[in-house]
């Protein structure tokens, strides 16, 4: 996985898939991100979780866990998990071209 | 599978919350919120002082052991002193809040809108003669060991 081709564009990511080079990303890349995390179609909500994860690790150079997005994107938590059923902090981080999230709470 | 050699990945845990103190259920409410944020499939099962947690009554009021808990480092008569496991239980919750860990009662709210299950133990209820209004309305249910066992099926089991 560390190469991959992702919408015509060779990006780096990790063993798990997550992006070693945020600047890499473009969103051009998220629908097929998506459709290879289950995801067959990014609404509105699933875009306005993407964009705060990409501001939150532009200022702090990391991203948030499930509960910094709960209390700030303005998206619930059950919404959350409905939106990115195989957790949202990590789903949506590998979507939005960030490194995982790390985090306990 | 691709790399043979990787072992499968946890997809689903059972996990016994048995105790009633501030650090007896912490560590598994933890371990609930973090299966959930993988996206593994979590129960909770509050059984015994557990059930602590989940009781609308009790659940905002849940103390640190000060007795019996060497970890404190500090002598087991200065812990059994009036007021000094409430006072030991404020300092800990504040250093917790400073760290954005929530409350036990949000805490569990927030780990059932996860989508994880919670259920408390039917021998515990019958002995401390308590019945589902007492406990908070995120408890699905009130089951057997048995029921446990079931809901658990193809996953790992968590006694904390």
């Amino acid at each position: 996985m560390p190469n991959a081709t992702v919408a015509g564009i060779t990006v780096d990511r990790n063993d798990e898939g997550f992006f070693t080079d945020p600047n890499q990303w473009t969103e051009a890349m998220a629908p097929e991100l998506a459709r290879s995390e289950g995801i067959d179609e990014l609404t509105d909500d699933h875009w306005r979780v993407l964009k705060f994860m990409r501001s939150e690790y532009a200022q702090k150079g990391t991203g948030p866990t499930v509960r910094v997005l709960g209390k700030t994107s303005g998206v619930s938590i059950k919404e959350l998990y409905q939106l990115f059923p195989k957790g949202p902090a990590k789903t949506a981080a590998k979507i939005a071209g960030i490194p995982k999230p790390r985090g306990c709470i | 599978m691709s790399d043979s050699t990787k072992p499968d990945p946890i997809t689903k845990v059972s996990i016994i919350i048995s105790k009633g103190s501030l650090e007896g259920i912490y560590p598994g409410l933890i371990m609930a919120n973090g299966a959930r944020a993988e996206g593994i499939e979590a129960n909770l099962f509050f059984t015994f002082f557990g059930l602590d947690a989940i009781h609308k009554a009790r659940h905002d009021h849940i103390k640190l052991a000060t007795v019996g808990n060497p970890g404190l480092h500090m002598p087991t008569m200065a812990g059994g002193l009036p007021g000094v496991s409430t006072m030991m239980t404020h300092y800990m919750n504040h250093k917790m809040e400073q760290l954005d860990i929530p409350s036990i009662p949000e805490f569990v709210e927030m780990i059932a809108d996860t989508g994880a299950g919670m259920y408390a133990c039917k021998a515990s209820v019958d002995l401390f003669g308590l019945e589902k209004n007492d406990f908070i309305d995120q408890v699905q249910d009130i089951i057997t060991v048995g029921e446990f066992y079931e809901r658990a099926a193809g996953g790992h089991i968590i006694f904390t």
